[in-house]
């Protein structure tokens, strides 16, 4: 059998279908805000974010929730609003708070299912939170349709306000003085950041969720001059990169989340030599 | 027709007052300029201007119908990071998020003013360039442009030629008296530059401790105070 053979026999599989829709969209918005996460400065807050979801997942698992999103959603959330409350505290810095709750969280989560959890596979299940091994081919209809509601929310809350998510990247302190309110629009990329890691979760597993955000929008910033272009780009690639990582990963049968992340960075060299030979042209 | 009016106003940081009793008043199209020592709290004092910042006592009183989305302001030049993508198009435009409120997209009228600003200051040529590879005069002059898209009224400036070089300063200040006297916009501007705040300006005020003079240039140049500043900074060429 050929690759497309294989391949089109694998399609005929409800969970391949599923896992290459929610991929697909999980990539395009973790792609969009990854630009302004970047520029911000703010590449470790997704990082930070994602051990807490590990920590909430594992609560979650405890609890033996039906829909673990419920609990991990509100929590990742919550813990985006109060680091970026601590980014304007000058008591403890920043980037020690953002440690502090990252490392914290991780630990705990897997306290707390080493103490409590009943299967009897816990550096499985580990294992799975962490790097998503199979997350992404056992999605439930239920899940496939929270993803897409939650990527529409995500794709048209950045469309909207594109123009002053901008503004507020660039110039902080020009869009407060002009009358736009940046700490409501830091706020507002800090809970949408924190729904796309839970999202992007599924597919590549908590520890790997940031480069999932980073990658595509550092690729297409080597090349790219303008933040649009930049934007579409990143979206691009990030697509580009998950759906081809998804399919080699079920061809190969290698883990999905490290095979994509191998992707991004392959994307990365790539887009990092065009930049060096088109500069050395002008 | 006053525009802005300081009543007593005190500004520090962290409870210690920098400078008090600040009091003064601009009308439509004065060019005022503030000078003083480092550390007088110039800076502190357009924050305080611009709402960023909120005064230890007294108050700001700004003209009716004159609210923040209406006020241009050129920031102290800050380094803009290496990787920022961004085009002078883009960056011009944004001087439009503030007034837009929650509408998503910028109106045709809008582009067509940040268009006629581009053109105001020779930038037209540079639309689709990207920001971070223009000249630091180029890049002062975008910033300009997307501050006349931010107001049609007021605008501050702090130190815009912090950094320049005396061809390209002087090619700013004329910008800016341009702006004061072709389009009446009142311009408030923190300089460390005497000579170009006495040339061009129509008010000074000289800030300490406490404010040491405001008035008009001619009363300044006139007075003890102004005097010994302009000797002490190596007089008027």
């Amino acid at each position: 059998m050929d690759i497309f053979e294989t391949l089109s026999y694998y399609l005929h599989f409800k969970f391949v279908v599923y896992a290459l829709v929610v991929g697909t969209l999980i990539a395009l918005c973790s792609s969009l805000l990854g630009v302004t996460l970047v520029l911000k400065r703010f590449s470790f807050i997704g990082d930070g974010l994602s051990h807490v979801a590990f920590g909430a997942i594992a609560i979650a698992s405890v609890l033996k929730l039906t829909n673990d999103m419920l609990l991990v959603m509100p929590i990742t959330i919550i813990a985006a609003v109060l680091l970026l409350r601590s980014g304007q505290n000058t008591k403890i810095k920043g980037d020690a708070t953002l440690a502090m709750i990252s490392v914290g969280a991780l630990a705990l989560g897997y306290l707390v299912m080493n103490i409590f959890s009943t299967s009897s596979n816990i550096t499985g299940d580990v294992c799975t939170t962490l790097f998503g091994s199979t997350s992404i081919l056992t999605l439930k209809q239920s899940d496939v349709i929270l993803s897409i509601v939650m990527s529409v929310l995500v794709i048209s809350v950045f469309i909207f306000f594109y123009n002053k998510i901008f503004a507020i990247t660039f110039d902080e302190n020009f869009a407060n003085a002009t009358g736009t309110n940046a700490n409501v629009y830091n706020l507002l990329i800090a809970i949408v950041t924190s729904v796309i890691i839970v999202l992007a979760m599924n597919l590549v597993g908590s520890l790997l969720t940031s480069a999932l955000i980073i990658f595509p929008a550092l690729s297409a910033m080597r090349v790219f001059k303008s933040f649009k272009s930049v934007i579409i780009c990143s979206a691009i690639i990030s697509v580009i990169c998950a759906l081809t990582g998804i399919i080699i990963s079920i061809l190969a049968s290698t883990p999905v989340g490290s095979t994509i992340v191998a992707i991004d960075i392959v994307a990365f060299l790539i887009f990092y030599f065009i930049g060096i030979i088109t500069m050395k042209n002008q | 027709m006053s525009q802005l009016t300081c009543k007593d106003v005190s500004l520090g940081y962290e409870g210690m007052t920098v400078t008090r009793d600040i009091n003064f008043t601009v009308n439509k199209g004065d060019y005022l300029c503030i000078v003083g020592e480092n550390g007088s709290g110039k800076s502190t004092l357009i924050k305080a201007l611009l709402k960023l910042k909120s005064p230890i006592s007294g108050e700001i009183i700004y003209d009716e119908g004159l609210s923040a989305s209406e006020i241009g302001y050129l920031p102290q030049q800050t380094i803009v990071q290496r990787d920022f993508p961004a085009s002078v198009t883009e960056i011009v435009m944004s001087g439009f998020s503030g007034s837009n409120g929650l509408r998503p997209f910028y109106t045709k009228a809008q582009k067509e003013r940040a268009k006629k600003n581009m053109e105001r200051l020779d930038i037209t040529e540079l639309a689709n360039r990207c920001y971070r590879e223009l000249s630091g005069g180029q890049q002062q002059r975008v910033l300009l442009a997307r501050a006349l898209c931010a107001t049609e009224s007021l605008l501050l400036l702090d130190e815009p030629v912090a950094g320049l070089d005396p061809k390209v300063t002087a090619e700013m200040y004329d910008l800016i008296n341009q702006i004061n006297e072709k389009y009446g916009i009142t311009i408030i501007m923190v300089s460390h530059d005497l000579n170009a705040a006495l040339s061009h300006a129509t008010h000074i005020l000289h800030l300490s401790d406490h404010p040491l003079f405001f008035g008009t240039k001619d009363d300044y140049l006139e007075s003890k105070v102004g005097k010994a500043f302009v000797d002490m900074m190596g007089g008027i060429s």
